[in-house]
């Protein structure tokens, strides 16, 4: 198995979070991982972006140049990557405040509405694990126990009751994308 | 469900200083290495140890003077601009034959230059940096695990040279996270090194000469002395602490050279061209001084070889120390960018490929 | 017989290389003599500086640093940070401490550091052979000022004890003089004071002694006391500036 994801979008989006989670997950099920954040002249543009290599071999270059996934949290991520995503790769796009589609038709595309299910569900911090939930829904890479694992780890005891309204973001946001999570 | 934790690679190289014995930490903030000052303001007090934010870095590299005189393990971490002001107490340092270690995570420079990764301060780290005739012993990781391994280690092998030693990282490994295992802290027994030549009070009869830690030697003989001594410290350096890595070099028509990051980049092009039936192989210096020269050597020589290729996140500064080291037996191409661009895996099969044909 | 007089433990039994009429050796004896008297000496360390003190670490008989022109204070802090019972202090000159080493004097005493600073100010660069240094008074003729100090060109000069006491950090700040017996006694109680305000951690100390350099200042050394007492006292005032 190799994903080579790109998780981007503005500062404050949690993208940066969503790609440690991710990694984190896969760690924990025992997969080689490497998470590098925007470094560098991106950032300059006021957005973030994170790319998550997991894979079964060791991690060569972490450095992703076409993802296998591209998670586009606003519109200037999805311009600046959507080109460079491989063939029959998949898109994932906050279509809440994302209004265009994408313009390729080799991929699968995924359109969530992250902000309205996290506003729906009365925690609209959530929004990028609803994202997420989508993510791991339509990719299968890692379970959904692990990213809450992933998360149980991040937030620690003290913020152990924010687990519950987290799992229902994952699961409406595999819903949105057409998949059942189990 | 693994033992190993997700780390940033700051973050784990300051942890991993505290396990091998660093008690001392002076810095002062820049980018991209602030997690190993914000690690260590935090951490340092909890296992009794003193982390002090200094004026500057000029002044965070003399108060490491200050603190390695008196016996201590100590660290400074920076990033290039702030490593170039760091000098005059490295150089110092140097010349007091005093031990520290110095994590510089690299950025673009010259001058204030940018904050995102690169390669640029070879030059610096391994042919001097500060003024006069001496070596540092330079580490370029390629990941967080191996940083780690080398800076637990690091207080160790300064401590046996009484000597300066650097990793060099870049700004890359400084902010990834993998996953790693954490070495346990070294014992007191471990990390207390017998140092009769430290400034921590004297008095007639305490069972050692007075101290004066001091790399002013004015006497014609006594800076000839010092010398002596530190070219044949650096003469026995060279013999036991030559570190790099082999990567499918057997059978290979094109050896890569690279360190770092980048080298990762080079093995992920390694793969892609094995899987349509190329052979490269690679060797990537560990420690950039001493340099392995005669591994790089040996990879090139090999019958199979045509070229070899340097790859760099800078416009060719270690591709000179191959040269070097290959002697003009073989042509060593360079591929690699100063500034903010990193060469990608198909430039490098790319290159590979044109290499080959010519 | 009685022995009346003896020289200090303090100091090593060795001839040292100021010039004659220098106040450096009489404040090597007073620091070294506070030491002995106040049973610091075989846990003190001391950073001497890049100047004309530079050998001092062959004349205090104490565990001894020599820091980088300047950097004393910031050698001295690390030092402290890891024998914070020792008693450690910095002896610099005026292009060491109010030139080069801002910096780090500014900052040691905004830190509170419990170190002893003894600064000498002769208001000229003596090692490097009689430059203008930041405590060269207006008209004052230099190596670098060939006309006398031109206070339009490159300003007044610098009163590093008023300076530095206006800082939370400092503890003892007092500014003396070595001109005649009356301030090298003075000299001497104000040194002791400010190792006592250092083993009592309560923070930066400083001691600014006024001292002659009849080479660089081209006068005969009874001339340059004369003139440290009518040219330099009148702008850098004697007295405590700051005591806690």
């Amino acid at each position: 198995m190799l994903e080579r994801d790109i998780f981007a979008g503005f500062g404050g989006q949690g993208v940066l979070l969503m790609g440690q989670l991710l990694a984190q997950a896969a760690l924990f099920e025992g997969h080689n991982v490497a998470w590098l954040p925007s470094y560098g002249p991106e950032m300059r543009g006021g957005t973030a972006n994170c790319s998550v290599t997991i894979s079964d071999k060791p991690v060569a270059s972490p450095i992703i140049e076409h993802p296998t996934s591209l998670i586009a949290m606003n519109a200037p991520s999805l311009d600046k990557f959507e080109q460079a995503i491989i063939p029959q790769g998949k898109l994932f796009i906050n279509s809440s405040i994302i209004s265009r589609k994408t313009t390729r038709d080799d991929l699968d595309a995924f359109y969530i509405p992250c902000t309205e299910i996290a506003v729906e569900l009365g925690q609209p911090k959530v929004a990028n694990i609803a994202m997420l939930g989508a993510y791991v829904a339509a990719t299968k890479c890692v379970s959904e126990e692990s990213i809450i694992d992933a998360l149980q780890h991040k937030l620690g005891e003290r913020k152990k009751h924010l687990i519950p309204v987290n799992r229902e973001a994952l699961r409406k946001g595999a819903e949105a994308a057409g998949m059942v999570m189990k | 469900m693994t033992t190993k934790q997700l780390m940033k690679g700051c973050e784990a190289i300051a942890e991993a200083a505290l396990r091998g014995g660093c008690r001392y930490f002076f810095g002062y903030p820049i980018t991209p290495q602030n997690d190993i000052p914000e690690y260590m303001s935090a951490r340092l007090p909890e296992i009794g140890g003193v982390f002090l934010q200094a004026e500057s870095e000029i002044a965070a590299s003399n108060m490491v003077y200050g603190a390695a005189g008196a016996g201590a393990r100590v660290m400074t971490s920076s990033s290039s601009p702030g490593i170039s002001l760091k000098q005059e107490g490295i150089s110092t340092i140097a010349g007091a034959e005093l031990p520290c270690v110095i994590v510089n995570v690299m950025r673009g420079g010259p001058g204030i230059g940018g904050i995102q990764a690169s390669q640029g301060d070879y030059f610096q780290s391994v042919k001097g940096g500060g003024h006069g005739d001496y070596k540092l012993i330079v580490f370029g990781p390629d990941s967080v695990q191996e940083a780690i391994d080398i800076v637990y280690g690091a207080f160790d092998i300064a401590d046996k040279y009484r000597t300066p030693v650097m990793i060099l990282a870049d700004g890359l490994i400084g902010q990834m996270m993998e996953p790693v295992t954490m070495p346990e802290f070294k014992s007191d027994e471990e990390i207390k090194v017998e140092k009769p030549w430290a400034a921590t009070g004297w008095h007639e009869g305490c069972g050692r000469p007075r101290a004066i830690i001091n790399s002013l030697y004015i006497e014609d003989e006594a800076l000839e002395a010092l010398h002596e001594r530190l070219q044949a410290r650096y003469r026995i350096i060279e013999q036991n602490e030559v570190r790099y890595e082999y990567y499918n070099i057997e059978d290979a028509e094109v050896i890569l050279i690279a360190y770092g990051t980048i080298s990762r980049v080079c093995r992920s092009a390694i793969d892609e061209l094995a899987e349509e039936g190329i052979k490269v192989g690679m060797v990537r210096p560990i420690t950039l001084w001493p340099f392995p020269s005669q591994a790089v050597l040996d990879a090139v020589a090999q019958p199979s070889v045509k070229k070899a290729l340097a790859v760099e996140i800078s416009a060719g500064q270690m591709v000179e120390d191959a040269r070097l080291a290959v002697n003009g037996l073989k042509e060593v191409a360079f591929l690699g960018y100063p500034g903010s661009k990193i060469a990608t895996v198909e430039e490098i099969i790319a290159k590979v490929k044109a290499l080959r044909e010519e | 017989m009685t022995k009346v007089f003896a020289r200090t433990k303090g100091l090593i039994d060795v001839p040292n290389h100021y010039c004659p009429g220098c106040g450096h050796g009489i404040v090597h004896r007073l620091v070294a003599e506070v030491l002995e008297e106040m049973d610091l000496l075989d846990h003190t360390v001391g950073v001497a500086p890049v100047g004309c003190a530079v050998f001092a670490y062959n004349y205090f008989n104490c565990d001894m640093y020599e820091a980088a022109h300047g950097r004393a204070p910031a050698v001295a802090t690390g030092a402290k940070r890891v024998f914070p019972n020792n008693c450690v202090f910095t002896y610099q000159g005026d292009g060491d401490l109010a030139s080069i080493g801002t910096a780090e004097i500014v900052h040691a005493a905004h830190r509170g550091e419990k170190i002893t600073t003894i600064f000498i100010n002769n208001a000229i660069y003596g090692m490097t052979g009689g430059q203008m240094a930041p405590t060269t008074l207006v008209g004052q003729r230099t190596t670098t000022s060939p006309k006398g100090r031109d206070k339009d060109l490159c300003g007044e000069p610098i009163r590093m004890a008023e300076l530095l006491a206006t800082i939370e950090g400092s503890a003892y700040i007092e500014r003396t003089a070595v001109n005649n017996n009356a301030n090298i006694i003075k000299t001497k109680k104000a040194i002791r004071k400010a190792f006592e305000t250092q083993m009592e951690r309560k923070g930066f100390s400083m001691v600014e002694v006024l001292s002659t350099c009849p080479t660089n200042w081209g006068k005969s050394p009874i001339e340059a006391m004369q003139w440290l007492e009518d040219e330099m006292i009148p702008y850098y005032p004697l007295g405590v500036f700051k005591e806690v």
